[in-house]
């Protein structure tokens, strides 16, 4: 187990070390670099400013440098703990990031909290009541839940809670809170608002889980191990929920990994509706300003919550499941 | 019949067990009738799909949807600690209720066909045996863990007390085998229910299987039914032999009487079939001349009548034969009696 897990590890450095080469290439993809983009902005505001003073700026930012260069003085200050600085908002990247960062995965956790608390009884029930009324209601909200956009969602229950209880809903914070230095009644202020967005993000998931555990559990739910129990004299509930389930719930665990890049992109859209403050705004905004160290500190950080959550996961299995544990 | 039989133990009356489908109803069985005795090896042969499962299934109330049981009953005595006896109709308990759930494992267990995935494989065998245990017994967790270890033993695990934590995927198929016979054995039951225990593996380790299985019938003299389609194990180890068809018993006695003396048509079919059965005890169930039907489209009258050489036109397609006594054994043929089964409403 903890070789397994040591093993992991080991091959983390590597993983990050290409990622960020990915992402340095992706940012530096798109024609021109952050002065192109910032000239053209400047020209739409009808100011124009020279090439001498171009020049210096390209210059003042490294911009003039050989591409492999920018991408090893960008590396080399991440490793020693210098996230660099925006362009654009002329501030230091660890602290446009910072605070983002920890209400993203707050809601994030939350999010996956209501996924799996939901979804998973919900794929259990349906499957152990297969063709049951329960079973046609669940299905019938999973197709719902699939196929309404999260930011429909959103634009909805804030339009509802507005409408019905003068409520807005936007926001992480209450208008009080919104500039306070942290503290606990910030704290309780977020929580008491963050759980809405959580669960709009969690409905397409939510869907999704529990039509996947229905399918497996299905499945398990024929094994002879299934009835095996049953032959024992084991009550139906409980041989369900100790055998079957343990196995169905495997490949749920699996995608662990990939859920929580996929909230962080899949919350844009919300983020933007609902203007919340957290960290998917702030990438499209560096990406289309070619805020490069801005853009590529945060797709790594994905990348690194993206390798910390597999981690996670397989060590999750690996719990689970004994053939994982001895493989 | 033979009279040195010890008591029934195990009564099955005209069972019927249908499926309800899209199609129509599938009678997988279809009023089958036979005793089960105290300490006695019970053989069921006959063809894939002719209800044999099912039929155990339906002891142990364990037919999965859509499957129900429609009418007849399963009378079972039953007697835990020795001394008094209750009868109790499986056919009319609630399927997963209080009720069978003791029967179950306590008092009927069963040795299913494939070990490998009877186990489940993110448990420890020992915990699973265990497990089992404790369902049924009043013991602490290390007495339940030295019955498992002690049935382990018994069973012939080579070191049980290390095996006892490993997962089924770590065992061979004779092992294997071994522990869910433990796992079977750990609440000695009084009636084993064996659905081709021995199909998924190989021929030495099969023979020690039953081996072992005659051994623990001996020791504990419990009632085994003992499901094949090899009727060269019926002859090796059963003392009965039940000979199904679609859903229905065609013909039952001692197996040295059937074997030897068989009347019905489709046993003799099935007899036929194989060389010799002494010197090649692994023959499969043979081709009988002709197809099964479509469990949807049985025959009227005999079931086996449109593969019968001897069939009589204008009777065997339109009346069920009765089960009777026909000297020792019972047959349910037209060529050895004359009286039907009442058609059904
Ligand atoms: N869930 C089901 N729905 C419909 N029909 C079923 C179902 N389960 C079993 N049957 C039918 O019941 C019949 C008897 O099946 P059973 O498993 O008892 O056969 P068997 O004698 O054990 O055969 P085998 O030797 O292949 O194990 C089959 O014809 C099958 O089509
Ligand atoms: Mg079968």
């Amino acid at each position: 187990m903890h070789l397994f897990i040591l093993k992991r590890l080991l091959i983390a450095p590597f993983l990050l070390a290409i990622f960020s080469v990915i992402a340095f290439v992706l940012i530096q993809a798109p024609p021109g670099d952050f002065l192109t983009s910032y000239i053209a902005e400047l020209a739409q505001g009808g100011t124009s400013i020279g090439q001498e003073q171009i020049e210096a700026l390209r210059q003042q930012y490294g911009l003039d440098r050989p591409t492999y260069v920018q991408y090893f003085v960008w590396v080399g200050n991440l490793l020693q703990g210098d996230l660099g600085t925006s362009f654009e908002w002329r501030r230091s990247n660890a602290e446009l990031i910072g605070e983002r960062l920890a209400l993203t995965l707050t809601m994030t956790t939350i999010s996956l909290i209501f996924t799996w608390a939901i979804a998973i009884p919900a794929g259990i029930i349906s499957a152990v009541r297969q063709y049951s009324g329960i079973d046609y209601v669940i299905t019938v909200l999973n197709y719902i839940g699939l196929a309404t956009p999260n930011f429909l969602l959103a634009l909805l229950i804030m339009w509802f809670a507005f409408d019905q209880f003068g409520v807005t809903v936007t926001g992480l914070f209450s208008p009080e809170y919104v500039a306070a230095p942290w503290s606990l009644a910030r704290v309780a202020d977020m929580m008491s608002r963050i759980w809405l967005p959580a669960l709009v993000l969690a409905v397409a998931g939510t869907a999704e889980v529990a039509r996947v555990v229905r399918a497996n559990l299905l499945d398990e739910l024929d094994r002879p191990y299934t009835e095996m129990a049953r032959a024992k004299g084991l009550p139906e509930w409980r041989l369900v929920l100790k055998y079957p389930t343990r196995v169905a719930i495997a490949p749920v665990i699996s995608t662990l990994g990939w859920y929580i890049p996929r909230l962080l992109s899949g919350g844009l859209v919300v983020s933007v509706v609902m203007s919340l403050p957290t960290i998917g705004p702030l990438l499209l905004r560096s990406l289309i300003g070619q805020d490069m160290y801005l853009a590529g500190t945060i797709i790594l950080l994905y990348s690194v919550l993206t390798i910390v959550g597999t981690l996670l996961s397989d060590i999750l299995l690996a719990l689970l499941d004994p053939r994982i544990r001895t493989a | 019949m033979n009279e040195d039989r010890g008591d029934v133990v195990l009564s099955v009356r005209n069972l019927k067990t249908h499926f309800p489908t899209d199609d129509g109803v599938v009678k997988a069985v279809d009023g089958v009738t036979f005793d089960l005795h105290q300490g006695e090896v019970l053989g069921v042969v006959g063809e894939s799909g002719c209800g044999k499962s099912i039929t155990m299934k339906s002891v142990m109330q364990l037919v999965g949807k859509p499957g129900r049981i429609v009418d007849g009953q399963i009378l079972f005595k039953r007697n835990r600690d020795g001394t008094n006896t209750e009868e109790v109709d499986i056919a009319k308990l609630r399927t997963n209720g209080k009720k069978i759930r003791e029967i179950r494992g306590g008092d009927i267990a069963l040795i299913p066909q494939e070990p490998m995935a009877s186990f489940s494989p993110l448990h420890s065998i020992g915990s699973q045996i265990v497990e089992a245990v404790m369902l049924h017994q009043d013991v602490s967790k290390q007495e339940a863990k030295r019955i498992a270890i002690e049935k382990l033993n018994e069973v012939g695990m080579p070191s049980a007390e290390q095996r006892f934590d490993a997962y089924s995927w770590q065992l061979s198929g004779g092992l294997r085998q071994r522990a869910i016979i433990a796992l079977a054995l750990a609440c000695n039951p009084s009636i084993l229910i064996a659905d081709e225990p021995t199909t998924a593996i190989d021929v030495t380790t099969q023979a020690q299987i039953l081996e072992l299985l005659k051994r623990l019938q001996r020791e504990h003299g419990s009632s085994i039914l003992f499901i094949t389609h090899d009727l060269g194990v019926i002859a090796q180890l059963a003392d009965h032999v039940v000979v199904m068809y679609l859903g229905r018993v065609m013909e039952q006695g001692a197996v040295s009487d059937v074997f030897t003396h068989p009347r019905h048509p489709y046993t003799r079919a099935l007899l036929a079939s194989i060389p010799s059965l002494h010197s090649e005890p692994r023959i499969e169930l043979p081709t009988v001349a002709g197809g099964i039907p479509h469990p949807l489209q049985r025959p009227n009258g005999c079931p086996f009548h449109p593969r019968c050489p001897d069939a009589i036109p204008g009777t065997c397609d339109v009346a069920m034969p009765k089960l009777l006594d026909v000297e020792q054994s019972k047959v349910a043929c037209f060529l050895h009696h004359d009286e039907a089964e009442e058609a059904d409403a």
